[in-house]
């Protein structure tokens, strides 16, 4: 049973990354792009849905992560005049640095409280990248562009900017971090994670030290979303205070929800869904949040477990 | 000091003048949000839009009446009322069909935040509109000048706080809102109609949020977006003051509009926020009852 | 003297070319329409078909950044009236090159990140020829390397330094609002030499702001003057009176600009706070822009002196183009809505959108534009531009341009508030905001 599961999911997720791999050569410059942008988005969901889905956190501060690892990746480029993969090793380090700084304060609560806790984190941090605004360049952002040097694969020289780098870094991006996941889920840690959002209790009357493994999935899953937010920088260019904004700590949150908490395709899927969704009425009409707010109550009333969680329990049992 | 005085006295008098008004208004938003908390047990991210609804129907009876005293009287009376039947409404067809749980409503609530936020966009329109002042007079101290209008704020929030307060100590709802904050299986067994209760206490929240809205929007405006911060402030506030204490709320309500005048005027208002929001995470974490919550069942 | 030289050969130089016959022949025309509406439209109506036989009928997209909601709503709601009415009246007199006009509006929420993804989408989705109208510096920002990336021009509206710095692309164009720099080394002789020498600056905490604080600055100790205070304010900020608290006492001159939804009450808790007994004033029109001088509270502002780039009352600039303007836009003689005398304009700031259009009309007819491969010859054209004529298609007037810098210079005008009005005490010349340049786009390979 279990290896029929592990081949199915197999099949899926290696047929979900080659057709995205193959979507590059027939999609029009515009959903070219837009692809590309879902893909770096999911990776975050996916960050953020190793918290929610394998240990039951629920964030309201996950903008401090995608911002953390973009800032420094960015002000590392800008001022130590690191090249672009430094750029990125040293958001890595930094993401994983502020990840265990909030793990060790937040974690000492859960619940309602995590979520305030982790909110208000989240503000301090937003709030503080406006007050040092003469070193992060306050509501104004920056754009990074002329600060990259090129990459050169194969003896050819890249722009980051270009549509192709764009679409495999992201789709690399999503890769690794599917892999990653899959990898700690089928692992004996994975199935504590799983113990603990079950029963923690009972996990830790078990013996395991239920901290421990907690502090595991928040660094994994802040780590995670800052390495997101620095290859949306490089790709993007534009580094600036919205993406530390309240309302990019809810967007991964909708996202995970409407695809499937604890699901593995689901952030992908639910990143898809809103962006075209928001894509498409915002042509209509000038309130187009409208429609996240009734995505938000509609799932949490009649499907709180997101469509891939209901596909799974209706269909599927053996979709990670 | 007494040269330091000298220097900085009237700065010190603005920012204690101005936290104050801060104070009392905010006590007001908060001890909806707290309110509710006690009672209900769950944390309500739409509050702020409840006030911004009570500045926008303000600016409507203003507009209607082309009179500020009478549009503001028309909006102190309407504005609760318009208010607190979309929070019962809301709490009949949302939070009920969750069942109250406290993770769902914050998902819930943030929903309808965005609901409340883009139907205001959607019919009141982008731009801040002004609303003229029911009163309008300016008191001269010596060494700057102040708005009059923002004193009587604060006196009638005053009012409102004092009313809220006797509601709850003397009257038979308050009663029953408090035997529901103890114990709502015991108050159901002596005959409490707890949900009608849990919809009286959420309008409750939401009418008080609302008259601090009509309150402020002769000094502030109204637009749709002005929900956010009075929201985060008064989470400060309540978790500072103890998650659903009356007397905590108001009591933190000073402490952080005070702090904030003083921080604001002395260094700098975004540094005032940050400390702000910094305190109470670490309140959070390491005093979860707040710093004067009473220890709660 | 020079200038006025510049002008005479431009003048001399179109005469001879198509472009220069159809802007008198929509000089004349505009004149008899402001006149006699349906007899104008029936004159006009011969033009526009010969027009259209020489092109084709796929319209000309431009696609215009819209601020309908954030911080810049009513900045946005505006320049989105003046870009319609410049649009309807393109259309009306022949199009561009004979070809129609068709404007593409997507709200970019006032964010720079939202920015960028207009742009994206305006060119890749909506393949269109230009993308234009923006007016917040950060979201130019934002946008204007995306713009460089996907090799589109983008004509921009917006005051701010940021293009004629180099900060940004040779895609980039701000060809008919002047940047803050020139604003204020104009008006700044006037300013430190009439109200005082101790300054106070007043600025919102970003890109717009600070171009207001170093040239500011640059300029009061120029003349003399001496910077007290330096006071940022974020633009979100909705309560101003602490940081009234900040101004030093040896202030003489308080130098004011704010944006963003709070500017009433910024100015209103001004007043609560020093009353009438206040330093000199000296604002940025931008700080009252769709404000209405006479709401409660503002009263103290009488006597005080505003900058304004186009006079918000009709009698301030009376000119042939400037009445046909506001007349098209649909403002009435006191800068409010022709509809609801409530809805103040951003008087200062839209005829750059109305100006832009026609600036781009005129590239593109003299550079025989077709489709996105001509980019470069439209771009070498517009920086071969030097001189904008005053009329009808620039009614703020007349207007220098450097190719070099992508921005242009023009005119300026100091207000006095008198009985709740603005009153002009003072113009500038072109020549009193020039400076050099820093920078050389055409240097930049397309």
């Amino acid at each position: 049973m279990r290896k029929k599961s592990l081949f199915y999911s197999l099949m899926l997720h290696g047929g979900i990354l080659i057709i995205l791999f193959l979507l590059q050569f027939i999609l029009p410059a515009y959903h070219h792009s837009s692809v590309s942008k879902i893909m770096i988005l999911a990776s975050y969901a996916i960050g953020y849905n190793f918290l929610l889905g394998y240990t039951g956190l629920m964030s309201l501060g996950h903008a401090m992560f995608f911002s953390a690892g973009m800032y420094s990746m960015g002000l590392g480029i800008y001022y130590l005049d690191l090249s672009p993969m430094n750029g990125l090793i040293f958001s890595f380090l930094f993401s994983i640095l502020v990840s265990m700084i909030f793990g060790s304060f937040a974690l000492r609560t859960s619940g309602v409280s995590f979520l305030i806790v982790t909110l208000m984190f989240g503000q301090t941090f937003y709030l503080s990248i406006l007050y040092f605004s003469e070193f992060t360049f306050g509501h104004d952002g920056f754009s990074l562009g002329k600060y990259l040097e090129p990459l050169f694969i194969f003896g050819k020289e890249y722009l980051f900017s270009d549509p192709g780098i764009r679409y495999n870094f992201a789709l690399l991006l999503l890769l690794i971090y599917v892999l990653i996941t899959t990898f700690i889920m089928l692992s004996p840690l994975g199935r504590i994670l799983i113990a603990i959002r079950e029963n923690e209790s009972r996990t830790q009357l078990l013996g395991y030290n239920v901290f421990y493994y907690k502090f595991f999935a928040l660094v994994v899953s802040g780590t995670f979303s800052g390495v997101a937010g620095a290859m949306h920088g490089l790709l993007f260019s534009y580094i600036g205070t919205t993406f530390a904004e309240i309302h990019h700590s809810i967007s991964p949150l909708l996202w995970t929800l409407l695809g499937g908490v604890g699901t593995l395709m689901g952030p992908l899927l639910g990143t898809g869904i809103m962006y075209y969704l928001i894509d498409f009425i915002s042509e209509i009409t000038k309130n187009y949040l409208l429609i996240v707010g009734l995505v938000l109550i509609l799932m949490i009333i009649w499907f709180p477990m997101g469509i891939m969680g209901t596909v799974r329990k209706k269909w599927f049992k053996w979709l990670p | 000091m007494l040269n330091w005085l000298n220097d900085n006295g009237p700065l010190l008098f603005l920012a204690l003048l101005d936290g104050t008004v801060t104070a009392f208004v905010l006590a007001l938003i908060a001890l909806g949000l707290s309110l509710v908390f006690g009672v209900m047990r769950i944390v309500n991210v739409a509050h702020g839009e409840l006030f911004m609804l009570g500045a926008v129907i303000s600016w409507f009876a203003f507009d209607f009446t082309s009179d500020p005293l009478l549009g503001f009287f028309v909006a102190l009376i309407f504005a609760p009322l318009i208010v607190g039947s979309i929070s019962i409404f809301s709490e009949r067809i949302v939070l009920r069909k969750i069942n109250y749980h406290p993770e769902s409503t914050i998902v819930a609530t943030i929903g309808l935040l965005y609901v409340i936020q883009q139907l205001t966009l959607m019919y009141f329109g982008p731009e801040a509109r002004p609303v003229d002042a029911p009163f309008y007079f300016r008191i001269q101290f010596p060494w700057f000048g102040y708005s009059g209008y923002k004193l009587i704020v604060a006196g009638m929030s005053a009012i409102f706080l004092l009313g809220v307060w006797f509601l709850m100590k003397l009257s038979k709802l308050g009663l029953y809102m408090r035997a529901t904050q103890q114990d709502i299986e015991i108050a159901k067994t002596f005959g409490v109609a707890t949900d009608k209760i849990y919809a009286s206490v959420f309008a409750l929240g939401g009418g008080l949020a609302a008259i601090a809205g009509v309150l402020i929007v002769p000094i502030r405006q109204a637009d749709y977006l002005m929900g956010l911060d009075p929201l985060l402030l008064s989470f400060i506030v309540v978790i500072i003051g103890g998650l659903g204490s009356i007397r905590g709320t108001i009591v933190a309500a000073f402490i952080i509009g005070i702090s904030d005048g003083i921080i604001s005027v002395f260094y700098e208002p975004t540094l005032a926020k940050m400390l702000a929001t910094s305190l109470v995470a670490m309140v959070l974490v390491f005093k979860p009852t707040g710093l004067f919550g009473e220890v709660q069942a | 003297m020079e200038i006025a030289m510049e002008n005479k050969e431009e003048g001399k130089d179109t005469n001879n070319s198509e472009i220069s016959i159809t802007r008198r022949s929509v000089l004349g025309a505009g004149a008899v329409i402001a006149g006699a509406g349906v007899l104008g439209s029936k004159l006009i109506d011969p033009i526009a078909k010969t027009a259209h036989a020489a092109g084709s009928d796929n319209p000309i997209k431009i696609g215009f950044q819209a601020h309908r909601t954030g911080i810049g709503t009513v900045y946005g709601k505006w320049y989105e009236r003046t870009t319609n009415a410049a649009a309807k009246y393109i259309n009306k007199i022949g199009g561009i090159a004979g070809r129609p006009v068709e404007i593409i509006t997507e709200d970019d929420g006032t964010d720079p990140k939202r920015g960028a993804d207009v742009v994206e989408k305006m060119a890749t989705q909506h393949k269109v020829d230009f993308v234009y109208g923006t007016l917040f510096s950060h979201v130019v920002m934002g946008s204007a390397p995306r713009a460089g990336e996907l090799k589109i021009p983008y004509f921009v509206v917006s005051e701010g330094y940021h293009v004629a710095s180099g900060k940004l692309n040779r895609y980039v164009f701000q060809p008919c609002i002047t940047d803050v720099r020139s604003q204020i080394t104009a008006v700044s002789n006037w300013i430190f030499g009439n109200l005082g020498k101790n300054v106070t600056i007043i600025y919102p905490d970003y890109a717009f702001g600070y171009d207001h604080r170093d040239y500011a600055s640059a300029a009061a100790e120029k003349s003399g003057g001496k910077i007290v205070a330096k006071i940022p304010i974020p633009m979100t900020e909705k309560s101003f009176t602490r940081y009234f608290a900040k101004i030093p006492k040896n202030t003489d001159v308080i130098y004011h600009v704010m944006v963003g939804p709070g500017v009433l009450t910024f100015v209103r808790e001004m007043g609560e706070f020093f009353g009438s007994n206040h330093p000199q004033l000296f604002g940025f029109i931008d700080s009252l822009e769709g404000v209405n001088i006479s709401s409660p509270g503002l009263g103290f502002l009488d006597g005080s002196y505003f900058w304004e780039a186009m006079p918000r009352y009709a009698d301030g600039y009376d000119t042939g183009g400037a009445r046909f303007y506001r007349n098209a836009v649909g403002v009435n003689a006191s800068g409010a809505s022709k509809s609801d005398a409530k809805d103040v304009s951003t008087y200062s700031h839209m005829f750059g959108c109305w100006e832009t259009l026609f600036a781009i009309k005129e590239a593109v007819e003299k550079s025989g534009y077709r489709s996105k491969k001509d980019y470069g010859d439209l771009i070498e054209t517009f920086e071969g531009i030097n001189f904008f004529n005053e009329g009808i298609a620039h009614p703020q007037g007349p207007k220098i341009f450097s190719g070099k810098t992508h921005q242009c210079f023009g005119q300026q005008f100091i207000s006095k508030v008198q009985n709740g009005k603005l009153n002009v005490v003072h113009k500038t010349t072109i020549a009193d905001g020039i400076y050099e340049p820093e920078t050389d786009y055409t240097k930049q390979s397309l």
